[in-house]
């Protein structure tokens, strides 16, 4: 009441800001509870699981065919860009360095957007707005407890999994152009490949995930349960989940590449 | 195990839930406007009310799902509208709720639901488990059921499991909303009885919400007793003594315009509560 009293007073722009900084305080706080639930019991083992199943096996298919055609694109574009410089025999080196820096861990993270970033926040809508959330409040659970850190548990865990997952496929892709198409030797390609990795890639490949897996689940399970106003809001809040996720992990993105980078050096010693 | 239900005669007189001066609006929407009853430890009151009056919203506030403006909600003598969420578990194991359109799991069994707050209670064995499970659903009709899925039962089913939900663990309040809308008189009489018998035998204190006033008359008129061979009778008409515990509340443009017993209800001079049981 409060609240509404005091948006009420301020002019539309304030209102829009105000309520912005609501909710990036109760989006932090909910994201809090739900890495904080993981250390004290109890702890939901076998939803953790069944959400670990959906995600990473239910994910692989598109995670392999995002993975497999990006290596296989990267490596046929190298090659117009290397030709000129008469390097196309860097193509290993390109495509290990685009796939494993930066587009293994964002594409994952930005299918898993579309498909588990969705699927979260239209289940939990549903739940809402069918008041098995309140049910499950009168049966004395705690839904962040049962539902929230489970997912995010799941998606921090399969996330990187995923990723590790589409760069070996994204690479496979790139050799199979390099090979077939560039007629760069195997043996070049791979050690080309593996000699462009500095430890700060492997490190930076394994963290991203780890950061848009948190992003996509609490983002998710967020909009989802603030849903309202029936099925339509459910339709709503599955789309907002996916724009705001895919977004935020876009922007993450920015920011993790500059913290490796001014990190790299420390790593690579 | 949840709280056990005393009906020793000594409890009688003690309010168990009672609203103060309680307000509640959504928005600008005002749905409650200082509304005050009581309810004593083992009686029952009937919220009548037409719809959008906000009688589920009553139930909500008891189980504090959600939060008065105003005023103060008392359960078993303790104001629960300033309790942080983990303080407000505490007093949901005492209350059972039915919710109006069932809200059951989707995504777990029949089985599941009905003993979803045992199983939540790692400390009950299986076995034990599936007992009262077995034993709750046998009560509402649907022991046929235990396998099957939400999605796989009617309307009325999905009702009847939600009550077998809110009953398990034999909690010393339950919260019914509109618990036999949509049902057929057969299984609504079996639904009415087991609420009357919980009520009169077991010393549950119920708050029954519903715009029926077919089932609130058998609430209020019907009185169960033991008749020494473990068997329960329905007794009906002039004894009156279902009506002495069985106060009615009537809410009209969010404030009570009516409260008292049934006769009352029926003599009452004020013009909606005449529209309304008319
Ligand atoms: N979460 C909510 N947000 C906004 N308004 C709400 C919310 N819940 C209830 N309302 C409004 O509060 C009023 C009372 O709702 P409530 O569900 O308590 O009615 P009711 O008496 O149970 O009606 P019915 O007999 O139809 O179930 C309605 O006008 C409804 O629009
Ligand atoms: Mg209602």
């Amino acid at each position: 009441m409060k609240k509404s009293l005091l948006m009420r007073a301020l002019g539309a722009p304030w209102r829009f800001i105000l309520r912005a900084l609501w909710d990036i305080q109760s989006y932090t706080r909910l994201g809090a509870r739900a890495v904080a639930n993981v250390f004290t019991p109890p702890i939901y083992l076998r939803e953790t699981i069944l959400q670990m199943d959906r995600i990473g096996i239910g994910s692989l298919t598109i995670v392999v065919l995002t993975g497999f055609f990006t290596g296989a694109v990267m490596a046929i574009q190298s090659e117009g860009a290397l030709r000129r410089y008469g390097a196309v025999g860097m193509t290993g080196q390109l495509v290990a360095l685009t796939i494993i820096r930066e587009l293994g861990p964002v594409l994952s993270a930005l299918m898993l957007a579309g498909r588990i970033g969705a699927g979260i926040a239209s289940e939990l809508g549903s739940m809402v707005v069918s008041e098995q959330i309140s049910a499950m409040r009168a049966l004395g659970t705690d839904p962040t407890r049962r539902l929230v850190t489970p997912r995010v548990l799941a998606m921090v865990v399969m996330l990187p999994l995923l990723t590790v997952v589409c760069d070996s496929v994204g690479m496979l892709g790139g050799w199979l152009i390099a090979s077939y198409k560039l007629l760069i030797s195997s043996s070049q390609y791979w050690s080309d490949a593996m000699n462009a990795m500095a430890f700060s890639d492997v490190v930076g490949t394994l963290v991203k995930p780890v950061v848009f897996g948190l992003i996509i689940a609490t983002t998710g399970c967020y909009i989802g349960l603030r849903t309202s106003g029936g099925t339509e809001g459910v339709g709503k809040s599955t789309t907002q989940a996916v724009v705001s996720s895919s977004i935020l992990v876009i922007a993450a993105d920015f920011f993790l590449n500059n913290i490796l980078i001014y990190l790299a050096p420390l790593m690579n010693r | 195990m949840v709280g056990n239900r005393d009906c020793g005669e000594g409890d009688m007189g003690e309010p168990m839930i009672e609203f103060r001066g309680v307000h509640k609006s959504f928005g600008d929407e005002v749905i409650l406007r200082d509304v005050s009853f009581r309810v004593d430890r083992g009686d029952a009151i009937v919220i009548l009310g037409a719809s959008g009056s906000g009688k589920s919203t009553i139930l909500k506030l008891i189980l504090g799902l959600i939060g008065p403006e105003e005023g103060e909600i008392l359960v078993g003598g303790r104001d629960i509208a300033p309790l942080s969420e983990r303080e407000l578990v505490e007093v949901r194991r005492g209350i059972g709720m039915v919710f109006q359109e069932g809200a059951l799991f989707d995504s777990l069994s029949v089985r599941e639901n009905v003993g979803y707050r045992l199983f939540e209670e790692d400390a009950v064995d299986e076995a034990e488990i599936e007992k009262a499970v077995r034993r709750e659903l046998g009560f509402v009709g649907l022991e046929d059921a235990i396998d099957k899925m939400p999605a796989q039962l009617s309307g009325g089913m999905k009702r009847r499991v939600g009550i077998a939900r809110a009953l398990i663990g034999s909690p010393p309040v339950v919260l019914y909303d509109e618990p036999t809308a949509g049902l057929d008189p057969v299984t609504k009489r079996t639904i009415l009885e087991l609420m009357i018998r919980l009520r009169d035998l077991e010393g549950v204190t119920s708050v029954f919400v519903t715009h029926d006033l077919h089932a609130a008359s058998v609430m209020a008129g019907e009185r169960a007793v033991a008749d020494g061979g473990g068997g329960v009778r329905f007794l009906s008409g002039g004894d009156g003594a279902g009506a002495a515990r069985n106060r009615f509340v009537m809410l009209q443009n969010g404030g009570i315009c009516f409260e008292g017993d049934y006769p009352g209800l029926m003599r009452s001079t004020d013009p909606y509560v005449r529209k309304f049981v008319s």
